[in-house]
């Protein structure tokens, strides 16, 4: 019960982000998040060398990408 | 299963962000090379106290074909050496094992947590993924994996299609990957909850270079020291992967992925052993683990990224769950300063915690029945770890850029609340793990 009320919570405060009509910017208002370290995947190196270690080293995976490891270490 | 992308606009920078959700590289935003080959490179050492040690290094190479006809390719070296807990309890006595060939046995000292030594293992793997518009506010993407090492092979493709709406702002995808695993455990598959044979000698006098270890004995696979054992053991995987991008304003983007994963197959890991301890602690034998052979995850992440007057706040959390009762919170976060305008520094902090499987034991009873299934590996028992790191990197003046990294990572295992009999009570099964991580990144 409990899983179930933390991923409503999650849920519910998605919807409200989705719902509410003042989100997001015109084209030209984009000029911060054009960053390349605004870039949700930025760092994609660093990102895939820690997914690694910690598929090895702990019980779940996943999240970001995908939750399959490509290797024999877990 | 790494989808690489790479972006010289601002429309194309959002598509980039979506495509996060894919396990993309990061985009490598430079329209002086637009068209030309970008490599990323990495060098990491991470090395346990005592126990695994690891170097591994990846060139990654991305090149815009045109109009976002994008291609990327990785290679991943790892080479792994040193010992790892195989599952067994300490005890008050020197305590001695087979090897996982059967060939000769180790001991280990009385007060110590049993480390199969012959942890040594090298891999390489490729991955490829190739990402294209199919309209003007869709695009598609594809690519595959391969990875070798000693004992285990992995095959992989994924394929995944991302929409936007609203000017961009909101980016629906959905990913699906699947994965073909073949492990060909060194001695062959022991069987689920065998009993781990006494060794006839220990030290492993057939072996002179020692860095050999499953080298040797594979080749003296017609000499196979358990000729009755079963041998090659596959799993499938199937990942599906939901995602949603949304833009909230000038300086803040979000993301919100629901994962699911299903595997099936052979999911225990052939070296891992458990005790069998009588009412005294006294182990009586040693078995190998026994895991279901079905496994279905889920997960939720949430990531927010905020650009400040100077840098960048990121801060991500993940919420896991499994049919095995494993619950995980993984809280993560990165705050980029900005030194100058072309050198940055970025601490890091990432707070990890997990509940045990639900058959998780840390050894098994005499006097109770044999479990289906048991695994004493601590990695499905209940544990904390953080990790605290610090980034320094800087943009040359010719474009490229380079970084270094540190990285301290501590595991805490728990008693999920198991009682320790005898003299167990009075030895630390739950040891802490400690590692440190060093990199150094190159751009160019």
């Amino acid at each position: 019960m409990k899983k179930i009320n933390k991923l409503l919570c999650i849920g519910l405060l998605a919807s409200q982000a989705i719902g509410c009509a003042s989100l997001g910017v015109q084209p030209w208002e984009r000029d911060l998040l054009a960053k390349e370290e605004m870039a949700l995947n930025a760092e994609g190196v660093d990102l895939g060398l820690d997914d690694h270690i910690y598929f090895s080293k702990e019980a779940t995976s996943g999240g970001r990408a995908f939750a399959g490891g490509g290797c024999g270490c877990n | 299963m790494q989808l690489d992308n790479s972006s010289t606009n601002i429309a194309a920078s959002l598509a980039l962000a979506t495509c996060t959700l894919l396990g993309s590289t990061p985009a490598l935003a430079n329209e002086s090379v637009d068209n030309e080959w970008r490599f990323d490179t990495a060098i990491l050492y991470y090395g346990e106290t005592d126990r695994v040690s690891l170097v591994e290094g990846v060139i990654s190479a991305t090149k815009d074909f045109g109009d976002d006809h994008i291609f990327n390719g990785k290679l991943t070296y790892d080479g792994l050496t040193g010992a790892s807990a195989t599952g067994a309890v300490p005890q008050d006595t020197v305590q001695t094992f087979s090897r996982p060939s059967g060939h000769g046995g180790y001991a280990v000292a009385a007060g110590e947590l049993p480390l199969d030594d012959t942890f040594r293992d090298s891999r390489v793997q490729l991955n490829a993924q190739w990402t294209q518009p199919l309209g003007d506010n869709l695009r598609g993407s594809a690519g595959v994996h391969a990875s070798k090492e000693y004992d285990y092979l992995s095959l992989g493709m994924n394929g995944s299609l991302a929409q936007d709406f609203d000017q961009k702002n909101t980016t629906l995808s959905l990913g699906l990957s699947y994965q073909f695993d073949q492990i060909d455990p060194v001695g062959g598959t022991p069987e689920r909850l065998g009993i781990m044979p006494i060794p006839t000698y220990i030290g492993d006098d057939y072996d002179d270079d020692h860095d050999d270890d499953y080298d040797d004995d594979h080749d003296d696979d017609h000499d196979n020291a358990y000729p009755d054992r079963n041998g090659t053991q596959n799993k499938d995987t199937v990942d599906v992967l939901l995602g949603l991008t949304q833009i909230i304003n000038r300086r803040t983007i979000m993301q919100l992925n629901y994962g699911v994963s299903v595997s099936d197959g052979y999911l225990n890991d052939p070296y891992k052993l458990v005790s069998v301890v009588n009412d005294l602690g006294q182990t009586q034998q040693t078995l190998f683990e026994s895991r279901p052979d079905q496994r279905t995850k889920h997960n939720v992440y949430w990531q927010t990224k905020y650009a400040m007057d100077s840098g960048v706040f990121d801060i991500s959390y993940r919420y896991a769950t499994d049919d095995w009762d494993i619950t995980s919170h993984t809280l993560e976060s990165r705050l980029r300063f900005n030194i100058t305008d072309n050198s940055y520094l970025q601490p890091h902090i990432r707070i990890y915690q997990q509940t045990a499987a639900e058959f998780y034991q840390p050894f098994i009873l005499d006097d109770s029945p044999l479990p289906t299934f048991a695994s004493a590996d601590y990695r499905l028992g209940e544990m904390d770890a953080y990790t605290v790191g610090l980034k320094y990197g800087q943009q040359l003046d010719n474009g490229d850029a380079w970084a270094v990294r540190m990285e301290y990572y501590q595991q805490n295992p728990k008693n999920a609340g198991f009682d320790e009999p005898g003299q167990l009570a009075d030895l630390d099964l739950y040891p802490s793990v400690k590692a440190m991580m060093v990199q150094f990144n190159y751009q160019f």
